[in-house]
């Protein structure tokens, strides 16, 4: 029976992750070949009943500590860089990702993709492609966790995350859920099914979704009356939001914010803590009248908005 | 470190004219005796048995845990049950056996001695400690008894105030009392190595067992206040719903994180610090060797109390802080690993040209010295910011802390149980029996600890009930490594307690150690010191071209 030592590789980061383990491995082997060595050594020869030559010598101390406490520090740094370089590239999605959503309850994953397809611990994502996670969670923090990616980033309610990778393997591998949840917690699991690009298509199309997140956000921002004062010439005076995503936003208070995610999200559940320069709170409260992955629709339809320029300059 | 009255006496102490009697026959031998006796070395046994018990129910808990993971569906106990049996072994082996385990027990017990004093500072304030300690305990062991916590020591907020039905209040004002025990044990040590050194004794002279101590200490006083503030706040977000922590209360739950893990990291000190000074006591006198780097071993106890508090971050490289934190927090992290790494080598270099005695303390420290680099190393691993999101809240995570807390500590405070044994009771423990279980120990705990490792690195979570079944193999490795680690515990409690009555006498020097509670009766008189012992040589002054009769029970 071969034991594996190493999870499939998926990406590119798993492989990054492995030659730091290797790196890491290695020096250690070292320092314990060196420590254990001198030891075994020193046990040895120096054992009680060894007729040896125990005459105390003169060492230069200080030499010998600044010597092994300065080496150490050369070594520690080196491995400080190369893990702060491979945590850069985990942290930082590059640019011209497709964009998925997951929500985490207890005790499963809920993930809706742009096209409108919905699925539950189960995550089907396109070979090659740079896929980016906007994640939260609806009720404690959970942890979602690909082991072959070798990425992990905690769910946490009240915000969003962000987990991206590029699978460049196809096949069938684990989510876990890593941050302790509540009962079911080992429960929390899933699948990740990597697809060639056509295989990805056809699954698309067969989920045969109503409309895209982006609609379903659109019927939301009706429904819920958002439109009543953002859209058109209505009454109340509201801030305009096409053209809005990814700008920065002149606030009452004199600060500037980057309407990214987490500020709609914000404006959405608390209106009264930014309030865009020039304008008045009026705007009520959707907290508690609206679930997480209603608010991930409605902010993809106001995403969809960002390439508008706004229609009401007064 | 000798005392020496006048150093060219043969006899360093002159002969008492009688018989002291020792602090088993002062006082009494009541019950009552014991209950409020304000005599450390009869404080730090109280402790010895209420961490006992303790161990014993972790313990308990740890094996369970172990049975069920022994095939990858949950199918031993409920989710429930397991999920409470990892919230008991965790917080009851962290509070209520680790951090009083050596200073509490073998700290109470020598550090007057060491230093020539007749007692702690406050010695009233010591038993308040022990009663504050065992209320705390008492309230624990009833929220397990009576329906369990499930929150995992960490207590993870919005998850512990909002979701939780389970006894998180009972558990959280146990360890918010137990706090208060820490913060005065502390608080009595720091007083009384500052003010109760026996003439003579300069801070340079001290045994580095009263180092570590020290800044043990230092860490006790400032870390745990902040622990107890935690624990109230998310008691009042559980009672009155104030929002601190819970997100749908307008809290922040990552904030709790970050005040849990200021006072947890410095906490993961305490927790070796004292190890690592018992280590440099055994080290010295079983290699007949002064220490190597005298200086160094001690600032380096000190160096890793003060970084240690600027790590917490490294808990929390994927909870969303901000990448900057991470990466401030993974460098000091590499920092404070440094004044470790020298200890090692000065452990290490002390062997060089010593006249090297493997009797069981020396081979709890060697096995020490053995399983703390490993831990520390990977220690190193999971300090890699890009690594730790990997491994982080894995069995890789689980091994790493085990080989420093149980590998470490443990480890260190069984060699340091047998080595101060014949001072404590009078008594030799049988040696061959002490060496015997040393090494199943150090077999049992690898094969244990060893496994999760890479179990760890194959992706598997921590705190999971039923697991994936390519994972099972390194769990049964692991449930049997627990099964001999048993053995190897169950082995000294035999000895230990049959040696009180049947082990041979033990003369006030069986080890012909320097430090100066070698200097009295074994066991001491209930104030220690016939007289006030005078030091004049500095510590650790072996020789060891002398070949010495080292007696053995």
């Amino acid at each position: 029976m071969t034991l594996p030592i190493f999870p499939e590789e998926a990406s590119k980061i798993a492989e990054q992750t492995d030659n730091l383990y290797w790196g890491l491995l290695c020096a250690s082997a070292a320092v314990c070949l060196l420590v254990f060595t001198l030891m075994g050594y020193f046990l040895l020869k120096y054992r009680n009943g060894k007729n040896v030559d125990r005459k105390p010598v003169h060492l230069p101390e200080m030499k010998i500590e600044v010597t092994w406490t300065l080496a150490s520090l050369l070594i520690f740094m080196c491995f400080y860089a190369w893990g702060a370089k491979n945590y850069f590239l985990i942290e930082r999605p590059p640019p011209g990702a497709m964009e998925i959503d997951v929500v985490g309850k207890q005790w499963m994953w809920k993930i809706q993709h742009p096209e409108g397809n919905r699925e539950i611990d189960q995550l089907h994502v396109p070979l090659g492609r740079l896929v980016k996670l906007t994640m939260t969670s609806q009720d404690v923090i959970h942890s979602f966790f690909l082991p072959e990616f070798r990425i992990k980033q905690d769910v946490v309610p009240g915000r969003y995350t962000t987990e991206w990778f590029q699978a460049d393997k196809i096949g069938s591998f684990h989510i876990f859920c890593s941050e302790y949840c509540g009962t079911s917690h080992s429960r929390m699991v899933g699948n990740i099914v990597v697809m060639s690009p056509a295989d990805y298509q056809t699954w698309l199309t067969q989920g045969q979704p109503g409309n895209t997140l982006a609609q379903s956000g659109e019927r939301l921002f009706r429904e819920l009356g958002c439109s009543g004062c953002h859209v058109g010439k209505s009454v109340v005076r509201a801030p305009p939001l096409e053209g809005l995503f990814g700008k920065p936003v002149p606030l009452n208070n004199q600060e500037v914010v980057t309407a990214d995610e987490a500020y709609l999200r914000d404006s959405i559940l608390f209106p009264a803590k930014q309030i865009v320069g020039g304008y008045t709170n009026d705007m009520p409260s959707f907290s508690g009248k609206i679930s997480e992955e209603e608010l991930l629709q409605v902010i993809a339809y106001l995403k969809s908005l960002g390439s508008q320029t706004p229609v009401r300059e007064q | 470190m000798n005392a020496t009255l006048p150093q060219s006496e043969t006899r360093e102490i002159p002969p008492p004219p009688q018989r002291l009697l020792t602090y088993f026959e002062e006082g009494g031998r009541t019950i009552g005796s014991w209950l409020l006796s304000t005599d450390h070395k009869r404080i730090g046994i109280l402790y010895l048995y209420s961490i006992l018990f303790f161990f014993t129910v972790a313990a308990i808990a740890a094996a369970l845990m172990r049975m069920e993971l022994v095939t990858p569906p949950g199918d031993m106990v409920s989710s429930e049950t397991y999920n409470k049996l990892f919230t008991i072994h965790g917080t009851t082996m962290v509070w209520f056996f680790l951090i009083p385990s050596i200073p509490s027990v073998l700290g109470n017990f020598v550090v007057p001695l060491m230093i020539g004093a007749r007692d702690l500072a406050f010695p009233r304030l010591n038993l308040l400690s022990w009663y504050l300690f065992n209320f705390g305990g008492l309230l624990a062991i009833y929220a397990i008894a009576f329906g369990g916590v499930d929150t995992g020591w960490t207590f993870y907020e919005p998850y512990s105030s909002a979701f939780s039905n389970t006894h998180v209040l009972t558990m959280v004002a146990g360890i918010f009392v137990a706090g208060f025990s820490s913060i005065l044990t502390g608080l009595n040590f720091i007083v009384t190595i500052h003010k109760m050194r026996a003439p003579g004794l300069t801070w340079f002279k001290l045994p580095l067992f009263l180092w570590s101590l020290y800044t043990t200490s230092i860490i006790l006083v400032m870390a745990t206040p902040v622990l107890a503030m935690t624990l109230v706040l998310v008691a009042a977000e559980r009672i009155w719903g104030l929002g601190i922590f819970d997100p749908k209360l307008g809290g922040d739950p990552v904030l709790f994180q970050h005040l849990f893990w200021f006072y947890s990291h410095p906490a993961v000190y305490i927790m070796i610090l004292p190890g690592m000074g018992v280590v440099s006591e055994l080290v010295t006198c079983f290699a007949r060797k002064p220490i190597f780097g005298y200086h160094f071993v001690a600032f380096a106890s000190v160096a890793i109390g003060l970084i240690g508090f600027f790590v917490w971050g490294h808990h929390m490289f994927v909870s969303s802080q901000s990448v900057y934190a991470t990466l401030v927090f993974s460098m000091a992290s590499y920092l404070v690993a440094v004044p470790s790494a020298i200890k090692v080598f000065n452990w290490t270099m002390t062997l060089y040209r010593g006249r090297i005695y493997l009797d069981t303390p020396m081979l709890y420290a060697l096995g020490f010295i053995g399983l703390f680099t490993i831990g520390g190393l990977t220690g190193l691993f999971l300090a890699a910011a890009g690594f730790d999101v990997h491994v982080t809240d894995t069995y890789f995570v689980v091994a790493h802390f085990h080989y420093i807390m149980v590998g470490g500590m443990v480890t260190g405070f069984l060699g340091g149980l047998h080595y101060w044994w014949p001072k404590i009771t009078g008594r030799l423990y049988p040696e061959n029996l002490g060496r015997l279980a040393a090494l199943v120990i150090f077999i049992g705990f690898n094969v244990t600890f060893f496994p999760q490792y890479v179990v760890g690195y194959l992706g598997m979570p921590r705190r999971y009930h039923s697991y994936a079944p390519e994972f099972q193999v390194f769990n049964v490795m692991s449930s049997a490594g627990a099964s001999v680690l048993g053995v190897g515990y169950v082995l000294p409690l035999i000895y230990l307690i049959w040696s009180l009555k049947h082990g041979k006498k033990a003369p006030p020097n069986p080890w012909k150690a320097t430090g100066l509670e070698w200097q009295t009766p074994s066991p001491p008189p209930k104030h220690n010191f016939a007289q006030t012992p005078i030091v004049t040589r500095e510590p650790y002054q072996y020789s060891p071209e002398i070949q010495e009769e080292l007696i053995h029970g």
